[in-house]
């Protein structure tokens, strides 16, 4: 299972990594912003992806939309963590195909239960 | 009506010469002296508060320069500086956790291990040759805690002490905070100095994403999620 893990702060994708690490999941790769993730996911290989909205360059609202509109994307599952909070982004975000919508600041448990429920799904 | 006075006090005086009455025309040369520096001092003073209001707003405006010029770089600077802050802190925290998770993921092992061969100890179900090589296990795991321990207390004075960004960036937002406070109210002094119109002309709205929720002030529409439990009912309203 190998994640690829997406935002443009340093710190939180170290606080992600770190998460992800104590589930189980040691194998992370990271981009910091859509632009820089999209080449890793189109080279293959990526399972999972939590990726944030607001980055420069490319958002994460738009990389999802990109991996949705890719017939070898399309499947994947995203997780977004992210600070925006309005109802409205998080209708778009759903809209857009997010398998699951975390909104910063989070706690390990949020994370992981949203986890494991995207991988429930998919098991299901 | 000054004039009239004057031509009143004019002719007065030129009776009170031609009859000889030098007090009398002495007096009233000096009510017309006094008529003529009433008004000049009232021209004074209408000159004078007209320089007044041309310097207030001229300080006004030398203010809001000196704000656009200096200040506000400024406080960009500054607030730069505490996403810097901000960064090494986490940076130093994450650092000590990463350090520290190997050491007590260790110890726990250890732990468990030997717990596990007391238990056998204890039913009487270990040769004493084991006995003695636990015995030994025991010895090097209180030595291995005591250097292990050592170590978690290190890494929790480096957590401790990287919070204390904390109180240095709570002083600088304080800081901006007040500098957007000057500048809002000498934008509003212009305004009223300017006349005062278009106080009503609304700010273009922005199509820039929100951001972080800051409580008390952008939740007051009720158009967003406060926490992760309203994000998991909007989601599941929409069949999540």
């Amino acid at each position: 299972m190998k994640i690829l893990v997406v935002d443009d702060f340093s710190t939180m994708r170290r606080i992600v990594k770190n998460l992800l690490r104590d589930l189980g999941f040691a194998n992370t790769v990271e981009a910091d912003d859509g632009k820089t993730a999209l080449p890793i996911l189109l080279a293959g290989g990526i399972d999972f992806l939590v990726t944030d909205w607001n980055m420069p360059g490319m958002t994460g609202i738009d990389l999802l939309k990109a991996v949705r509109a890719n017939p070898d994307l399309v499947d994947l599952p995203v997780l977004m963590v992210t600070a925006e909070a309005k109802r409205e982004q998080i209708i778009m975000a759903a809209q857009a195909g997010v398998n699951g919508y975390v909104i910063k600041p989070f706690t390990a448990a949020t994370l992981k239960e949203k986890i494991e429920k995207i991988f429930e799904r998919l098991d299901g | 009506m000054t004039n009239d006075i004057r031509l009143a006090l004019a002719k007065d005086l030129v009776e009170a010469l031609e009859q000889g009455k030098e007090s009398v025309a002495d007096g009233l040369l000096d009510e017309i002296a006094g008529l003529r520096e009433t008004q000049l001092f009232q021209e004074v003073g209408r000159l004078t508060r007209q320089l007044h209001d041309t310097m207030a707003g001229f300080t006004l405006d030398s203010k809001i320069t000196a704000m656009t010029k200096n200040e506000i770089p400024d406080a960009k600077e500054r607030l730069q500086y505490v996403i810097s802050m901000t960064e090494q802190s986490a940076n130093q925290t994450l650092n000590a956790v990463e350090g520290l998770m190997p050491v007590s993921k260790q110890l726990i092992e250890q732990a468990e291990k030997l717990s596990e061969k007391w238990e056998r100890f204890l039913d009487r179900e270990m040769p004493f040759a084991e006995f003695k090589s636990m015995s030994s296990e025991i010895a090097k795991h209180f030595k291995d805690s005591k250097v292990s321990l050592l170590l978690v207390e290190e890494g929790l004075n480096e957590i401790l002490m990287a919070q204390g960004f904390q109180d240095i960036t709570g002083q600088i937002i304080k800081r901006v905070i007040d500098l957007v406070q000057d500048l809002e109210t000498s934008m509003v002094e212009l305004i009223k100095l300017s006349g005062g119109k278009g106080s009503e002309a609304t700010v273009e709205e922005k199509n820039d994403l929100p951001g972080p929720v800051v409580p008390g002030v952008d939740d007051k529409a009720g158009d967003v999620a406060i926490n992760q439990d309203d994000v998991d009912d909007l989601l599941s309203s929409l069949g999540f």
